[in-house]
């Protein structure tokens, strides 16, 4: 096990060195994320279905493909 | 060499509401009244549909071909989609396009697609509940529906190298691109009972290697209906992935996979990680856990985590991109975003899962539902969380849960509603596409790889598309731009 947890570092290590740029700017997106956290749960108290019951235990649906 | 990953999703949307609450009806009623402002009806041409056929060369007497509904409602779009009814939901299966943006692109157009489809069928509606769509993948009682990704092989590839090149992505990917859900609903997750999961679809899984898409369903599908020339062509027909809400984590399902592909084409599997020992009980540990730190036994005798195949899946792709320039799966500068979105979700993921509620779904569905069971001080099993769960998939826009979570967007209105109207240019998508448009009243029937126009003077001619690479704007806009009429058009083509 001890030499598994090494790899994982390893990896783990060889990426951090890596291209990031494009990508990166989530980090942003998702402190704005934490910060809208209380406006958007009080928004969902206002369009949630209002039977929560009725309505999880309604949604049947057959399987596909 | 690796040939163009020209590339599918095919979506079958959850469906509730409609005459009777019948989804059938529902969904014929979709079909119907979006055909009638954005689409034709045109008969489906099933001479080319072998879903009995197996891709490892045989066909297996005991499995379920779906059943042929000629009189389900059926529509191909302008913009070179298919918009039907497959058993009990609408099915929207896009063009075929040639890069994983494009993929997002007309997935989203799909999506507009079923919202306009649900305002018009509820103005025809005239008893009953309202229609509503869902985007997402099981009821939670058991039932599961698919969103089916394709993707261009070469023929000569052996199955077997496919099998061992997707396998560990396909085992380890849904901590990138699952789109996650409250509780379990299979035996294979009543010893772990998990209140949450990753994925939508992992614990439906119980085969490696199959060609059911309903029963026993496998990691990998083997049905073998290339949609063009067999003698060159697999369609490799993915169905182990979730439908997506984050516009990334449709890129990365569609960007990553493309390029492991593409490897294998080139280079082979040398560089690729191992089998888990068990893959069906892989991908269930790896569902079953939203920490991401369990580990699963690999052909190799050591223990990986999903985040370790996954460091090691790109870093092969990044190699191989360091000698090949991965144009069979999209332009230089798509291939860096799809690098970079996957090294910044890896690297995100690792160092704090939930830093990735903008580009990873079920990261944000969790994080959405544990704060809402936060502040009403709700236990994971209260029903309140699995209606939040159904309606983050509600495609209403007053209703959408998914639209409000900040996902990163790729694409804006504008270039969402071209991609409703218009095909794509760089593959056959095209051509039917503008033919569906243009000459629609003469277009009798359709399918993946063929239309048969009928003349005014009686005459029916079917015009071949085996190569997904012809019939591109490239080689047909002169074409369509000069011909007014199907007559014209076939008189062009020398039939």
């Amino acid at each position: 096990m001890a030499e598994q947890e090494q790899k994982r570092k390893n990896i783990a290590g060889e990426g951090q060195g890596s291209e990031t740029t494009s990508a990166a700017t989530t980090a942003g997106n998702s402190e704005k994320l934490k910060n809208d956290m209380d406006a958007l749960l009080d928004e969902i108290d206002t369009v949630l279905e209002e039977n929560a019951d009725e309505f999880v235990r309604s949604y049947v649906q057959k399987g596909g493909e | 060499m690796a040939i163009p990953k020209v590339l599918g999703i095919e979506t079958e949307y959850g469906v509730a509401g409609g005459p009777q609450n019948d989804p059938i009806a529902a969904s014929g009623l979709l079909v119907s009244s979006y055909a009638h402002v954005g689409g034709r009806f045109i008969n489906w041409d099933f001479r080319d549909e072998a879903p009995g056929s197996d891709l490892r060369g045989t066909t297996l007497l005991t499995s379920i071909a779906p059943l042929v509904e000629t009189h389900l409602a059926n529509a191909v779009l302008a913009n070179g989609s298919r918009f039907y009814v497959d058993h009990a939901h609408p099915e929207y299966s896009s063009p075929e396009v040639r890069t994983p943006r494009q993929a997002v692109l007309y997935d989203l157009a799909g999506e507009e697609i079923l919202r306009r489809a649900m305002l018009g069928a509820n103005r025809e509606t005239y008893s009953g509940d309202a229609v509503v769509v869902y985007k997402n993948n099981s009821d939670g009682k058991g039932n599961s529906y698919g969103c089916h990704e394709n993707y261009l092989v070469r023929r000569d590839i052996e199955f077997t190298d496919i099998v061992k090149c997707l396998v560990p992505h396909f085992v380890t990917r849904q901590v990138m691109v699952g789109s996650g859900k409250v509780g379990w609903e299979t035996d294979s997750a009543s010893s772990r009972r998990p209140v949450f999961q990753v994925s939508q679809r992992a614990e439906f899984f119980e085969e490696v290697v199959g060609l059911e898409t309903t029963l026993k369903r496998p990691i990998i599908n083997t049905r073998d209906e290339p949609h063009g020339d067999h003698e060159r062509f697999r369609r490799l027909h993915v169905i182990v992935g979730d439908a997506n809400s984050s516009q990334v984590a449709t890129f990365l399902k569609l960007g990553t996979t493309g390029l492991l592909l593409a490897l294998l084409e080139d280079v082979g599997i040398a560089t690729l990680p191992p089998l888990p020992v068990d893959p069906v009980r892989a991908i269930h540990t790896f569902a079953m856990d939203t920490s991401l730190t369990s580990v699963e036994e690999f052909t190799d005798g050591k223990m990986y985590s999903a985040l370790d195949i996954q460091e090691w899946l790109w870093r092969s792709v990044n190699s191989y991109l360091s000698t090949h320039s991965g144009d069979a799966v999209a332009p230089r500068s798509e291939i860096d975003e799809i690098m970079s979105y996957w090294r910044s979700v890896l690297d995100g993921l690792r160092s704090d899962v939930s830093s990735m509620s903008s580009l990873v779904e079920w990261v944000a569905k969790k994080n959405l539902i544990s704060s809402y069971a936060q502040r009403h001080a709700l236990a994971w099993d209260d029903v309140r969380l699995k209606a939040i769960d159904l309606q983050f998939h509600d495609l209403r826009p007053e209703k959408n849960l998914a639209a409000r979570m900040g996902f990163t967007e790729m694409f804006n209105q504008g270039e969402i509603e071209r991609a409703v109207n218009e095909p794509p240019e760089q593959t056959r998508a095209y051509f039917r596409g503008r033919c569906v448009s243009q000459y629609g009243d003469s277009v009798v029937s359709a399918n993946w790889d063929s239309l048969v126009f009928g003349l005014k003077n009686g005459e029916l001619h079917r015009v071949p598309m085996m190569d997904p690479m012809r019939g591109t704007a490239e080689l047909t806009r002169e074409l369509l731009d000069r011909c007014n009429s199907a007559e014209e058009l076939i008189t062009a083509l020398g039939m």
